[in-house]
């Protein structure tokens, strides 16, 4: 039997998450190290992952099964392909991220970085499943620990409503995408949740189209889908650093992903019967979103809105089900997830030492923390799709599925590009550049392990702006396998 | 089975029904003994003996795979009877546990001997197979039930609280004996697995079959606390010892479950149709007014008894589901039921005792106050949510996947909003407990261990339930399926 | 050496970078390190660039016009690829770049503040504009096309004048605006041929019967939609009359470097798409519009001279005068679209003259500019205005400067014998039998130039001396003189002897399309 390894990556946050629980409150240094050794463990885990898949074979790897309720048909069923890995790798950074730049939290820190571990075990459950009803399990595992640690550490005014909203909403999408999960399980009479059996289920058409909005929807809401999206910026702005880091770099590609999953691979033709829907949608979400986040005056609301208008790009990229739509949508989840990582934590860096988001009373902060505004311009010019970052090589497919799709999604969608270049370029010369206000002349720089957050997170970036290569051909073996199933029913 | 013949295996059905009277034997007994400080160990000693009845029952009291009916046909010694015994039994046995910190009731052995009583009764209701044997089992149910209630006599509210729950639960009898009564005259037998049969022999009239049915639901409904027949539930939960009231919520109303469930399948098997509906629109009622009230709710008992009538609701979704998967649905929903709800009353109980209330905002910051109880009472509202990995969440999706395989998926559609009303409330509670600043910041005392073990035996129950389905899923089923095979 | 010559372009283009990359990591405050490191790393494309021009075969294969090609897999999911390649329409544009950036560097050395970034800003943008030169596939010249953008907006945003951040947000919104359609105009293409490969798409594009679309509007109006997208994404960029506005705002505000920067390259960025993509790959949907290109090249020539001879900042006036003179490059482009398919030899040989002078135009045109702005900005350093009512007389205590002025001047007007003079003639001749009232109007409009540098003179360097400036103006120093001489060498030997590059010019324009 070969090494667990995936096992291993999705327990080690859950086993830190419960040691963190019996350390003793005041020992903050080994709470802290507990966290940072289960996220250096984590990416380290999710790095070997990525680079030993072969992608020439492709299909699911590094399974693991074992049953777990056979009586339902449920197993404890975790594999890997070229869309699930980046996803992976992604939370794999996110999370050592998110440990990173929550150095100084000082209230209940260890509960704080428990539930931040719970969460990470969510995700990588969630991306690593091949069950049906473990995909839901790991998936609802995130409810608590989103809102408590909202509530708890999140900025005071509007933690309450944003943690619950966010909450609701979710658990709304989860729960609806629960009825259509049963549905499957029921309407397949294989009497299994495990999803590479249902894919071959055969649904009927009739069957599909009843269903799969339910599915889709439940689980694109949390991918932010128009017009559920209200609790993203909400929720975002809310959240501490780190769990705005995680919600929106990696919790909104799990919603996403799981549409993907569940939705489009097990009822393609229900997908095929819905695409315009969702591509009027995610249309919708792309130019709206923008449009509002031109207007946002608060730092943190202005990336808030900047998520949903790029998760709308990974909707209409699905939505095409052509392979370059398919690609690009793969590549801008990633994309997506480390850039708003990046801008999230760029975001908490300048709050913490400036103590306001208000955009009008900041500026001129790159002559106190260059390195911030670096972060933020690098995460800027990938979220306008700028060539040579990774945006642009994620943006690039998707635009071309669209035209093979639908041509008018194209051209609409277009639109939120030169206004995401107009918000970012706003709001980098209003909070980094021009005057710097007299309250704010005694900013510090930011800290070392900042530095190493936002370097690392921009490197990567850049890297994959340069070299698609890296990921494309990955993402482009999961791709085979939805262009299989689309083809084939 | 020819009556009168008596053999051991009728002695062994009954096992732990003997070792219960026994044990409010001993009890009354040592009442009389005990003097100042070892009257304290009333409570240890019950569950001790619980303990050991439960032991005693699973070495020599399993069923057969096929039930048999037994004592002349009073009682069915069957899987579902036996899991549900198990219920009873573990929830008497953690109650006790929280009562022996209880001041009010610590020092009574009568208490415990009433508690084990009525125990008794639900023990009989789960395996009665005859309507005369069910009544009386629900009113040996009942009768210490309304004296448990209101047995702080210097407290008015518990004193309320028993007469309240003693008038409703009189009238709810009254109308269930009168459903039986029409259903022996209709038939003319009162043995439960003859009725189907009855019934279709006599050509009774549909809309009679149909007063019968809805009579005894009424009676259930009292038991199991659905709306409309709930108005008892929030004051007698309120006022009555806060461990009882968790009696009350999960015991009780396991039992109702059990003998509803039983009539349903054996009696009415050619009406489930009609029946199913009704209950349909029980469970309906029940979520939507329980989590409707929940949500306005200052005190948490009362909270937490709306939500019990909400979660009735729930669990009558797989009984409306009228298939042995919805039965298996139900029966898991109530463990889980069980071991979260006491878990929340148990902790509800405690703060009460040391804050002197059981309003919400007596819980304020209690996260810092008592780190391990705000983290308990995540692992208990998350449950009672319906969020994974805890034991709630594994016995919503099973009624939802019941009532979906049966096609009723409004029904679905209806549990959905309410679970998200639920989490609402529940998600409320915490925030109340992590964010909201106390009032008086002292940490609370360590709590007694009679009171610890319970707790932590409850969360070691929601979690184990809540991922480690296996032996406890094909408990329910065989529960489920003794009732519907015979 | 053999590595060398198989990876020259790529050495063109990222030595740059990597110089910036360098430079990124070097720590400290030592702003001689960065002005030195950054003049010193962009003299080495400028010496590759003259390697290659040595290597250049001057008359090329007509099957396979581009030298020193290389092509790596990159985009492999989409058919996009690493694939650079030039002829003799791109080497002089890349000698362009890679000979204006070390001596806009070095105008640079009078920038105090924030060099660091200054200088690494810089070099990136080399690369970008290198690239778009360089690049033989559609994909990787819309990288190139919009990376340079970035280091331009916060050139001009941190290191511009009193309205920077509005010209630099109008600047870029303008572009990335202008790319929207290009954009949309790849992707359909890139969709419907399935590669993004220009030598490809130049084949099958033109005679494409199909696109694999559901776009439910005929074939016609979608290649026509997509030519709009083109030359309206280039048309800003040039910029032809009316998508100008952004340019005078830009320059002015714009620092020195950057708008030598500005109108010696990016300006060739839109009159290089012209020619390297919207006639090879529109060829009939140019023709048939030839006339409305037309239209606007004569309406940016008047036009841009009468709203130079307005102003009354230098630096405006110069910049209008770019308007001015790329009209002339889009009026060859015009004309030779519109003479496509001709097959008699007199109308091939006045296509050729057209496309010939407008490429070397487009040479010039960033010599003389580059000197303009330079020479603008050496004044501006001194006096601390740009008001050219304020100036007056300036020739009697700045006479090195003056002389100097006059001269790049006369190139900028096109007086015979420097260099602008050539390729206006050669435009005007090509263009002359083709469009002949655009032609016509087009020499009215030089009249204008006329007026217009002649009036900046004038109220510079003529005239009664403006008595404040008497001791306060030092002529112009030798590191400035080291700016100007190269240009004015150029000018000067492509005034007089042509020869040396139209030769390339002629040769690739001739099977350009």
């Amino acid at each position: 039997m070969q090494f667990p390894i995936l096992s291993v990556l999705i327990f080690t946050p859950l086993a830190a998450a419960l040691i963190l629980l019996l350390l003793p409150e005041e020992k903050k240094s080994w709470i802290k190290g507990v966290a940072l050794a289960a996220g250096i463990i984590v990416l380290a885990l999710s790095i070997w992952l990525y680079a030993n898949y072969d992608i020439a074979a492709g299909g699911y790897q590094f399974q693991e099964r074992v049953d777990w309720l056979p009586a339902l048909g449920i197993s404890y069923y975790v594999g890997v392909d070229g869309i699930s890995l980046p996803m992976v790798l992604l939370s794999g950074l996110v999370i050592i991220s998110g440990v990173l730049v929550s150095w100084g939290v000082h209230d209940r820190p260890r509960e704080f970085f428990s539930f931040l571990m719970f969460l990470g075990a969510s995700v990588l459950g969630v991306f690593s499943s091949l069950d049906l009803f473990m995909l839901f399990f790991f998936f609802e595992l995130a409810v608590f620990p989103k809102y408590l640690m909202i509530v708890i550490w999140g900025s005071p005014k509007t933690r309450e409503y944003g943690g619950m909203k966010l909450t609701l909403y979710l658990f709304i999408g989860s729960m609806l995408a629960l009825v259509g999960a049963l549905a499957i399980y029921f309407g397949s009479g294989l009497r299994t949740f495990d999803m590479l059996a249902l894919e071959n289920a055969g649904f009927s058409l009739a069957f599909q189209r009843v269903w799969f909005p339910f599915v889709f929807l439940g689980f694109a809401i949390l991918g932010g889908i128009f017009p559920f999206h209200s609790w993203a910026p909400d929720g975002h702005v809310a959240a501490p650093t780190a769990i705005s880091m995680l919600l929106a770099g990696v919790e909104m590609k799990v919603g996403a992903f799981a549409a993907l999953r569940v939705g489009i691979m097990l009822l393609p033709e229900g997908a095929r019967q819905w695409a315009w829907l969702i591509l009027a949608l995610a249309t919708v979400n792309v130019v709206y979103g923008a449009f509002i986040a031109l207007i946002q005056t608060d730092f943190k609301y202005v990336i808030g809105f900047s998520s949903v208008s790029h998760m709308g790009l990974v909707l209409i990229g699905f939505a095409t089900l052509s392979r370059e739509g398919l690609i690009g949508a793969g590549m801008q989840m990633f994309s997506h997830g480390v850039m708003t990582a990046l801008f999230f934590s760029v975001v908490g860096m300048v709050y913490d030492r400036a103590h306001t988001r208000d955009i009008p009373k900041l500026g001129g902060l790159v002559r106190k923390m260059p390195w911030a505004a670096i972060g933020f311009i690098v995460g800027g010019l990938v979220s306008m799709g700028m060539p040579g970052f990774s945006g642009f090589v994620a943006e690039f497919p998707v635009f071309m599925g669209a035209w093979r799709a639908a041509p008018v999604v194209a051209v609409i969608a277009v639109l939120g590009i030169l206004i995401t270049a107009g918000y970012i370029f706003l709001t980098i010369r209003r909070v980094f550049f021009g005057e710097l206000p007299e309250g704010l002349a005694g900013v510090q720089d930011v800290t070392t392990r900042d530095k190493i957050v936002i370097g690392g997170l921009a490197a990567v970036m850049i890297g994959l702006g340069v070299f698609p290569s890296l990921m494309v051909p990955m993402v482009e073996s999961g791709v085979k396998t939805i262009l299989a199933l689309l083809g084939g029913a | 089975m020819a009556a009168g013949e008596f053999t051991t295996s009728m002695v062994l059905a009954v096992l732990p029904e003997i070792g219960l009277v026994a044990l409010a034997a001993v009890l009354l007994v040592v009442d009389l003994i005990w003097r100042g400080n070892t009257r304290r160990y009333f409570g240890w000693l019950t569950t001790a003996g619980l303990a050991v009845i439960m032991l005693l029952a699973v070495l020599f009291a399993r069923p057969a795979v096929e039930g048999a009916l037994v004592w002349g046909g009073m009682l069915r010694f069957d899987s579902a009877g036996f899991v549900f015994r198990m219920i009873f039994l573990a929830a008497a046995a953690l109650t006790a546990l929280y009562t022996a910190v209880t001041d009010s009731v610590r020092l009574h052995g009568e208490f415990y001997a009433l508690l084990l009583v009525s125990t008794l009764g639900m023990s009989l209701m789960a395996s009665a197979s005859d309507l005369i044997m069910l009544f009386l089992a629900i009113e040996t149910t009942s009768i210490p039930l309304y004296v448990l209630a209101g047995f702080i006599l210097r407290d008015q509210k518990s004193v309320e609280a028993g007469i309240k729950y003693l008038l409703f639960g009189a009238m709810a009898s009254a109308i269930l004996l009168y459903g039986f009564s029409l259903i022996y005259g209709l038939t003319g037998t009162t043995q439960l697995y003859n009725l189907g049969a009855a019934f279709q022999a006599g050509a009774v009239p549909a809309v009679l079959i149909a007063a019968v049915i809805g009579l005894v639901l009424v009676g259930f409904g009292f038991k199991v606390s659905a709306v409309p027949f709930h108005f008892w539930a929030p004051d007698v939960y309120q006022g009555a010892p806060t461990p009882v009231a968790g009696f009350l919520s999960t015991a009780s109303k396991a039992a109702g479950f059990a003998a509803l469930m039983r009539v349903m399948a054996v009696a009415f098997p050619e009406q489930s149709a009609l029946w199913s509906t009704m209950i349909a629109v029980l469970a309906t009622l029940s979520m939507l007014v329980g989590n409707y009230l929940a949500l306005a709710q200052k005190s948490l008992k009362r909270l937490l008894a709306y939500s019990s009538i909400a979660h009735a609701g729930y669990i009558l979704i797989g009984v409306a589901a009228g298939s042995e998967f919805g039965w298996l649905s139900s029966t898991y929903y109530l463990m889980a039921y069980l071991v979260t709800n006491l878990a929340a009353f148990g902790l509800v109980a405690w703060v009460e005792r040391n804050t002197g209330s059981d309003d919400l905002s007596a819980f304020a910051g209690l996260s810092r106050r008592a780190p391990a109880l705000g983290l308990v009472m995540i692992v208990a509202m998350l449950s009672l949510g319906g969020i994974p990995p805890f034991a709630g969440f594994f016995g919503k999706l099973l009624v939802f996947a019941s009532a979906i395989e049966k096609g009723m998926v409004w029904l679905v559609l209806v549990g959905i909003f309410n679970a998200i009303i639920g989490l609402y409330y529940y998600l409320m509670v915490l925030k109340t407990i992590y964010v909201n600043e106390p009032s008086d910041t002292a940490k609370l005392p360590k709590a007694a261990v009679a009171w610890r073990v319970a707790l932590t035996i409850c969360v070691v129950g929601i979690l184990v339930l809540g991922f480690w389905f296996g032996p406890f899923y094909s408990y329910a089923q065989s529960a489920a399926a003794s009732i519907w095979i015979y | 050496m053999e590595f060398i010559e198989n990876h020259l372009l790529t050495l063109i283009l990222f030595t740059p970078t990597a110089a910036a990359l360098i430079l990124l990591f070097v720590p400290g405050k030592n702003v001689r390190v960065f002005r030195w490191g950054a003049l010193a790393a962009s003299l080495i494309p400028f010496a590759l660039t003259l390697f290659a021009w040595a290597r250049f075969n001057p008359d090329p294969n007509p099957a396979a016009p581009f030298q020193f090609v290389e092509q790596a897999a990159w985009y492999a999911a989409i058919n996009a690829s690493y694939h650079l390649g030039i002829d003799g329409i791109s080497l002089p544009m890349v000698l362009l770049t890679t000979l204006l950036t070390p001596l806009a560097l070095l105008a640079s050395f009078s920038i105090k503040e924030r060099v660091k970034p200054y200088m690494i800003l810089f070099l990136l943008l080399e690369t970008g504009m290198l690239g778009v030169f360089m690049a033989l596939d559609l994909m990787l010249f819309f990288v190139f096309w919009e990376v340079g953008l970035v280091p331009m907006y916060f050139l001009i945003a941190q290191w511009g004048g009193a309205n920077r951040n509005y010209a630099a947000l109008k600047f870029v919104l303008y572009t990335m605006g202008g790319s929207l359609g290009l954009l949309l105009a790849i992707q359909l293409m890139g969709v419907a041929v399935g590669s993004f490969d220009l030598v490809t798409l130049t084949e099958k594009w033109p005679t494409i019967q199909s696109l694999a679309v559901p776009i439910g509007v005929p074939l016609e109006t979608v290649k026509t939609i997509a030519f709009w997208a083109f030359v309206i994404a280039f048309a800003i960029k040039v910029p032809v009359w009316p998508f100008h506005t952004w340019l005078p705002d830009a320059h002015t505000e714009a620092p020195t470097a950057g708008s030598m920067i500005l109108a010696g390259v990016l300006l060739k960025l839109g009159a290089y798409g012209f020619l390297r993509l919207v006639l090879p790959l529109f060829p009939a949907e140019a023709q048939r519009y030839a006339w409305v290109l037309a239209a606007l090249a004569v309406a940016a020539i008047i036009f841009g001279a009468l709203g130079a001879y307005a102003q009354s900042d230098f630096k405006r006036l110069v910049a209008y005068s770019s308007i001015n003179h790329m009209g002339f490059v889009v009026l060859g482009v015009a004309a030779a679209a519109y003479t496509w398919n001709a097959t008699a030899a007199g109308t091939i040989l006045d296509k050729n003259l057209a496309l010939s002078g407008a490429v070397l135009q487009m040479f010039n045109h960033g010599l003389s500019a580059a000197g303009m702005f330079f020479l603008v900005g050496v004044i501006y350093e001194r006096a601390h205005t740009r008001d050219l009512n304020e100036m007056g007389g300036l020739y009697a205590i700045l006479p090195v400067y003056g002389t100097v002025l006059i001269f790049t001047a006369m190139s900028s007007l096109g007086l015979p014998g420097l260099n602008g003079f050539v390729s206006e003639f050669l435009v005007v001749r090509g263009v002359w039998p083709i469009f002949t009232l655009a032609a016509a109007l087009s020499m009215i409009g030089l009249f204008f130039t006329g007026a217009y540098i002649l009036k900046a003179l004038k109220l510079v360097l003529h005239g009664p001396l403006n008595t404040r400036w008497e001791g306060h103006l030092t002529d112009i120093n030798a590191r400035e003189m080291i700016v100007m001489a190269p240009l004015m060498v150029l000018m000067l030997l492509i005034g007089v002897w042509p020869a040396w590059i139209l030769d390339i010019i002629n040769r690739a324009v001739a099977f350009l399309f």
